[in-house]
């Protein structure tokens, strides 16, 4: 896993190192009135001419001391921006994540029992289309209906009203994450703001991610209804619900979990585009930001916290599996 | 359901047409697949034929033209059928010369994937090793960066535009045939078959394009299938997050871009302006989902496990 990581942040630094030096010293630019004296005093400064393997081993030593570089995006340290935009995708994940799952392990169970019926036939039209519609249009589309026709679910992460609430100083931010705040503070007016917010965001990204586990999840159900042991079960007299649900679920699930981290993947590009969308300034729309101004640091820094995130979660899914799987966990 | 008699005649022909008629008929029996055929099919029309239906008015086809620069989109009329963007761009134009670019961006890069991922999949699954070591772990690199976020900063280490969208996708889309490739390699090359070729003295390179490789392709052209569609989204995403081509140009991702603005309607009607909103995405969506329900189709019909099913 750390070899991984290492490869990682190589691919990273290598494919920023296309760059001129005059666009990676932006990095320690911290305003925008330099002068080209100054930004070669900058480059011989941070090296940025030297050898690549140097300016690698730099970099990386860099990082370690915490060190991120300056992001123009966010006219604050990476770091400093980090802590701000975080909370608000991890908001939103929090949300979907578990959304997305359910959805998908549950319309798939029921396509796969309800083989061939009218119901079946709906779940995998949602697959299909998860699968081809593009996340940004279904953002449009489900923006213009709500917000634009019908004038509900506006774009944002919170109102300037609940904002001004929450920078009070009556109000104590305990974990950044708005509507958890909004719980621990008591201001269900300021939980329903944010949460309101969060309800086109959240479907577009469930439409979206969800296809793949649904389709995943008939497919396996399917598989593991035909096995020999559903047979025995039967003939043992288990009644239909616990043979749905303790027999055939079970065992369906296992190439669900695996695949369960490829979703993550799909959903952080689904955010990158979710977020700039519906304006919830995130990791996502930190990282579009980002690329559309040539904020070096802030890019590196997004691929490799993305890249890290995503190594952790299929650790985490492995983990799961092992304990999940009766196989491999005895062997 | 066959009857009989049918199956006595079938059984006089010669086997490969009985085997092709099979195969047909196999595919006929799926509306999906039908559908999504002919999708792909209309739109292979609609990008071939582009010259004919919407003939180019500069010397660059893939320019929109645009009479005048009224920021408002205008709705369908006669001169323009589907209505303009914002700046007047004719939304039909634009669709049309898109479907050609698709076409383009979506062959050309999954054909360079499929090249790069045959050729690295071979070489890891047929001589395993260190070779094959090496391989697997330059793909989980490339499998631990999620894709979009991966493909947004490589094209803002080239320099933003189509091209560099182009060259993105061809660097970054092989590992997951090099993947599907190896491990099916894997099953081959134990198979007695391949001993015996050996043994007749074949050289590697024989055996590996006569034997290893006919009996391993069917998942990736699957593969290959069901990616062009997703090969379109990414560019289309790229495009529209601004790092793909310019302003004005035929290309499905920019296109929504432009029409982003236009979701809040004027105050009388607030729907006023769907049409720039709704046409350019649905295409994307109908061009997706042939593909995709193509390569399900073909799946279905090769893929020797679901074939006699």
């Amino acid at each position: 896993m750390i070899l991984v990581l290492v490869g990682v942040s190589l691919l990273v630094f290598a494919m920023m190192m296309l760059l001129p030096p005059g666009q990676r010293v932006a990095a320690y630019v911290t305003n925008d009135r330099v002068s080209p004296a100054q930004m070669d005093a900058l480059i011989a400064k941070y090296g940025l001419n030297a050898p690549a393997p140097l300016q690698y081993v730099r970099w990386v030593t860099n990082m370690l001391h915490g060190e991120f570089g300056y992001s123009i995006t966010a006219s604050s340290p990476v770091l400093k921006g980090f802590t701000r935009f975080f909370p608000v995708s991890v908001e939103l994940v929090l949300f979907a994540a578990p959304l997305i799952i359910l959805t998908g392990i549950f319309l798939g169970t029921l396509g796969a029992v309800r083989k061939d019926t009218p119901v079946d036939h709906v779940t995998r039209v949602l697959a299909i289309v998860g699968f081809s519609v593009p996340t940004f249009w279904l953002g449009l589309l489900l923006m213009m209906i709500f917000y634009g026709f019908l004038g509900i679910f506006p774009p944002g992460a919170i109102s300037t009203d609940a904002r001004n609430i929450v920078f009070s100083d009556a109000y104590h931010q305990y974990t950044r994450l708005v509507t958890l705040d909004a719980i621990l503070n008591w201001r269900w007016d300021v939980f329903w703001d944010a949460f309101y917010r969060m309800v086109l965001p959240t479907l577009n990204l469930v439409v979206i991610n969800s296809a793949l586990i649904m389709r995943l999840m008939r497919s396996s159900m399917l598989e593991s209804l035909g096995q020999d042991y559903m047979m025995t079960a039967r003939a043992k007299g288990a009644d239909r619900r616990t043979l749905f649900r303790h027999h055939a679920r079970r065992n369906a699930m296992l190439p669900v979990i695996t695949i369960s981290g490829i979703t993550f993947a799909e959903l952080m590009g689904g955010m990158v585009i979710t977020e700039t969308i519906f304006d919830r300034k995130g990791i996502g729309w930190w990282m579009a930001q980002a690329a559309l101004q040539l904020d070096v640091a802030a890019i590196m820094f997004d691929v490799l916290f993305l890249g890290t995130i995503y190594v952790v979660i299929n650790l985490i899914v492995d983990l799961i599996y092992a304990y999940v799987d009766p196989r491999v966990r005895l062997s | 359901m066959e009857t009989k008699t049918d199956t006595r005649r079938l059984n006089t022909i010669h086997p490969r047409l009985r085997e092709l008629l099979f195969t047909m008929r196999r595919f006929l029996k799926n509306p999906l697949s039908v559908i999504g055929v002919s999708l792909v099919v209309i739109f292979g029309l609609i990008a071939l034929l582009a010259p004919v239906l919407q003939p180019p008015k500069y010397a660059d086809p893939y320019k929109i033209p645009h009479t005048g620069f009224r920021i408002e989109p205008s709705p369908p009329s006669a001169e323009h059928p589907l209505g303009t963007m914002q700046q007047q761009y004719d939304m039909l134009y634009g669709l049309v010369w898109g479907t050609r670019s698709a076409f383009r961006i979506g062959v050309l890069v999954v054909a360079a994937n499929l090249f790069i991922g045959i050729i690295l999949g071979v070489l890891a699954g047929y001589f395993g090793g260190t070779v094959d070591e090496v391989i697997m772990r330059i793909t989980d690199i490339f499998f631990a960066i999620p894709f979009l976020v991966m493909a947004m900063a490589l094209v803002v280490a080239i320099g933003r535009g189509l091209k560099a969208v182009v060259i993105v996708l061809i660097i970054l889309g092989w590992p997951s045939y090099t993947r599907v490739l190896r491990s099916d390699i894997l099953v081959t090359r134990g198979k007695d078959f391949i001993l015996a070729a050996r043994a007749s003295g074949a050289s590697h390179l024989r055996i590996m394009i006569t034997h290893v490789l006919p009996n391993a392709l069917y998942s990736v052209i699957i593969l290959a299938s069901l990616n062009i569609g997703t090969t379109i989204l990414t560019a289309a995403a790229l495009s529209f997050l601004g790092l793909g081509s310019e302003t004005g140009t035929a290309d499905w991702g920019q296109i929504i871009s432009l029409c982003r603005s236009w979701i809040v309607g004027t105050p009388g009607n607030r729907f006023a302006y769907w049409y720039t909103v709704f046409v350019p995405g649905a295409v994307i969506s109908l061009f997706v989902l042939g593909w995709n329900l193509m390569g399900d189709a073909v799946r279905d019909v090769f893929d020797p496990r679901m074939r006699r099913r």
